[in-house]
């Protein structure tokens, strides 16, 4: 594998204060690879959404050092962040979050109609392809806001993947699916790191799901415990 | 294509909500339709106030000023001696009166000019009399000055022309004294003169204060009721192209004149003022009542943001910037605002033109409102602009949404 580091994390920290001070996370340092598809374990309330939510670039407030692609991310202004997710971050959320008065398709090409780089036409027949990839294409002209739960999650992954982004970082992917979606949904991000060169960093429960993953972060109390190659 | 998706996105929230953007627009419609239509009626107000005014008065009066006596003994070291001041002006005479108005018409920005000498006059038959004012004036130059002729009932203004026993009288005296054209009228002056006029013409101007009191007579025939020679003329009255550069204008004229130069705001300051005051008074009505439609966009906009706070935080966790949200958010005020604006001069026009066809009788006539299309652009340019300001205080609220904060909840 090609060992580029294309998301560094030096020694973040990140203290929440209200009701009381508490450390949320405590110096997390590590890299993703390119191509990598990285998982995130731990019990819940460790810190797994927080730390993905500051690796997204969307918190800013903490402590520490990033970098994504050789360029630091910390002190930028929030404006530039704006333009860097669009970019090189696709984000699927812990709950599934669509914009429910646009159809499916629609969601799914509102970041590349914002990143402009292609023809509103190639940004749709793009946005079809994916969804026809995740088993939805006969739902592409449905309002996002009368789908099933798990129909809109693969929606939002189409949407985080319409970039072509750097990497794509999803909290709880595969909650809302059964086993047989699950594994669609596992193979794609598979497909993605391994095929296509992107990176994936997931954060989940299931301990099949990331014992299958390239590399295996877990997390205790807001403090990496374990880095396992699986 | 950056503006492009943000347009789309606002064009989708606004056919999405179709309720609240007619609710919202509405608001803007009730706003515009009536500051615009209170705008046209002040100003109708206004323009059938100052049509009275100019009825018989002029943009400009020249005449001389009292002159008050001044101390005679002005010592620094001694007290200062009080004497009793008093009006030391012999005459309101105008010197050489022909050559001044000459002068006065050879003026660049004077129309008309004339000379106008007034008599207190009392008009009698039998044992009435009534008190008024005959005004000695060339009626030809008269008339063109001030449209006599289309206040004309009876009679005409050139039957006047060179006749020193004719007179021009007021609807109101000729009714009270029932007198119509051809009789004879017996006219005194305050210096004992009477004079028995022949009534060549009636006017009425639709004021009764000027149709019960006002006639016309030839210059020389007042001349002769103050017992004056035929050079005497104590004021001239001149018009320029635009009576509301009139104070401009007369300070123009001053530079050439010895006498008083006063523009018609200053001599009728009292209806100015009024006519101000009246002004002001539907202008900050109407425009909180434009406020007031502005806050029900501000509000709307607030609840849709409050609804869509997630939206937001996907769009900005997507990579739209701040301004793009605000772009979002403004669009969409501005689009209601737009329909709102224009329904609201559609609305206003139908007032004015249902306002228009009041009857209201005596001078008035039909109530006097206009369109005016200075101020539908007024309103139209207000109507976007306060939606566009209601607009972005919300949108600047939903730039700073914290995308963190709401994913976590
Ligand atoms: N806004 C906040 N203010 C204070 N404490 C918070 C806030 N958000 C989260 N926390 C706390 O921070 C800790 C980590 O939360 P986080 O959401 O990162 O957990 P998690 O590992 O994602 O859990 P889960 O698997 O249940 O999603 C928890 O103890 C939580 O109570
Ligand atoms: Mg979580």
């Amino acid at each position: 594998m090609n060992k580029h580091a294309i998301l560094q994390a030096r020694g973040i920290s990140k203290h929440f204060y209200t009701p009381v001070k508490f450390k949320v996370l405590d110096q997390i340092s590590f890299d993703a690879y390119k191509g990598e598809f990285l998982t995130l374990v731990g019990k819940s309330g460790c810190g797994k959404s927080t730390l993905l939510y500051c690796l997204s670039t969307m918190d800013t407030a903490y402590e520490g050092e990033l970098f994504i692609a050789d360029q630091q991310i910390t002190g930028q202004k929030p404006n530039d962040l704006a333009a860097l997710r669009n970019e090189r971050i696709g984000f699927i959320f812990q709950f599934h979050y669509l914009l429910p008065e646009f159809t499916c398709i629609k969601n799914i090409m509102i970041p590349a109609l914002k990143l402009g780089r292609f023809s509103k036409a190639e940004i749709e027949e793009k946005a079809y392809q994916k969804l026809t990839l995740l088993g939805l294409g006969d739902q592409a002209l449905k309002p996002a806001s009368k789908l099933s739960g798990g129909q809109q999650q693969r929606v939002a992954i189409a949407r985080a993947m319409i970039n072509n982004p750097d990497i794509i970082m999803c909290d709880e992917p595969t909650g809302n699916l059964d086993s047989r979606n699950a594994g669609i949904v596992f193979d794609m991000f598979k497909q993605i790191a391994h095929d296509f060169g992107q990176t994936v960093i997931v954060v989940t429960h299931d301990n099949d799901f990331a014992s299958a993953s390239d590399r295996t972060i877990e997390l205790e109390d807001g403090r990496i415990i374990q880095v396992r190659s699986n | 294509m950056k503006p492009g998706i943000n347009y789309d996105i606002a064009i989708t929230h606004i056919v999405t909500r179709k309720k609240q953007t007619m609710v919202a627009a509405l608001g803007v419609t009730l706003g515009v339709a009536v500051y615009l239509f209170m705008n046209s009626l002040s100003a109708g107000f206004s323009g059938f106030s100052r049509g009275e005014i100019f009825k018989n008065n002029a943009h400009i009066k020249v005449y001389k000023a009292d002159e008050i006596s001044t101390p005679l003994a002005q010592d620094a070291h001694a007290e200062s001696v009080i004497l009793n001041p008093q009006i030391t002006t012999l005459s309101q005479r105008l010197i050489n009166p022909e050559m001044l108005l000459k002068e006065i018409k050879q003026q660049p920005f004077i129309t008309h000019a004339i000379t106008q000498v007034d008599v207190s006059a009392f008009y009698n038959r039998g044992n009435t009399q009534i008190k008024g004012t005959a005004s000695g004036v060339n009626m030809d130059d008269y008339a063109a000055m001030f449209n006599t002729e289309k206040y004309m009932v009876a009679g005409s203004i050139s039957a006047l022309r060179g006749n020193l026993n004719g007179t021009i009288i007021g609807a109101g005296i000729a009714e009270k004294l029932n007198l119509s054209v051809d009789d004879n009228i017996a006219v005194s002056s305050s210096y004992a003169v009477t004079k028995v006029l022949r009534i060549v013409g009636i006017f009425s101007t639709g004021n009764s204060l000027t149709d019960n009191s006002k006639s016309y007579i030839n210059t020389a025939t007042a001349q002769q009721f103050l017992k004056e020679g035929p050079s005497y003329v104590t004021t001239i009255y001149a018009n320029t192209p635009d009576p509301d550069k009139a104070a401009a204008y007369a300070e123009k004229l001053q530079a050439v004149v010895p006498y008083i130069v006063e523009d018609w705001k200053t001599t009728n300051a009292d209806i100015v003022a009024g006519d101000k005051t009246r002004g002001t008074l539907m202008g900050a009505i109407s425009l909180s009542i434009l406020f007031v439609a502005a806050f029900g966009i501000y509000n709307i906009l607030s609840e849709t943001i409050n609804q869509k706070i997630n939206d937001i935080a996907i769009l900005k966790a997507v990579g739209f910037k701040g301004r793009d949200v605000i772009q979002i958010f403004v669009a969409e005020s501005i689009i209601m605002g737009c329909i709102g604006t224009i329904l609201g001069l559609g609305l206003g026009a139908i007032l004015i033109s249902i306002m228009s066809g009041i009857y209201m009788g005596g001078p008035v006539g039909y109530f006097p409102i206009k369109f005016e299309l200075h101020l539908f652009i007024r309103s139209l340019f207000l109507g976007i602009l306060i939606t566009c300001c209601a607009g972005f205080f919300p949108a600047k609220k939903a730039a700073n949404v914290d995308p963190v904060s709401i994913f976590r909840k």
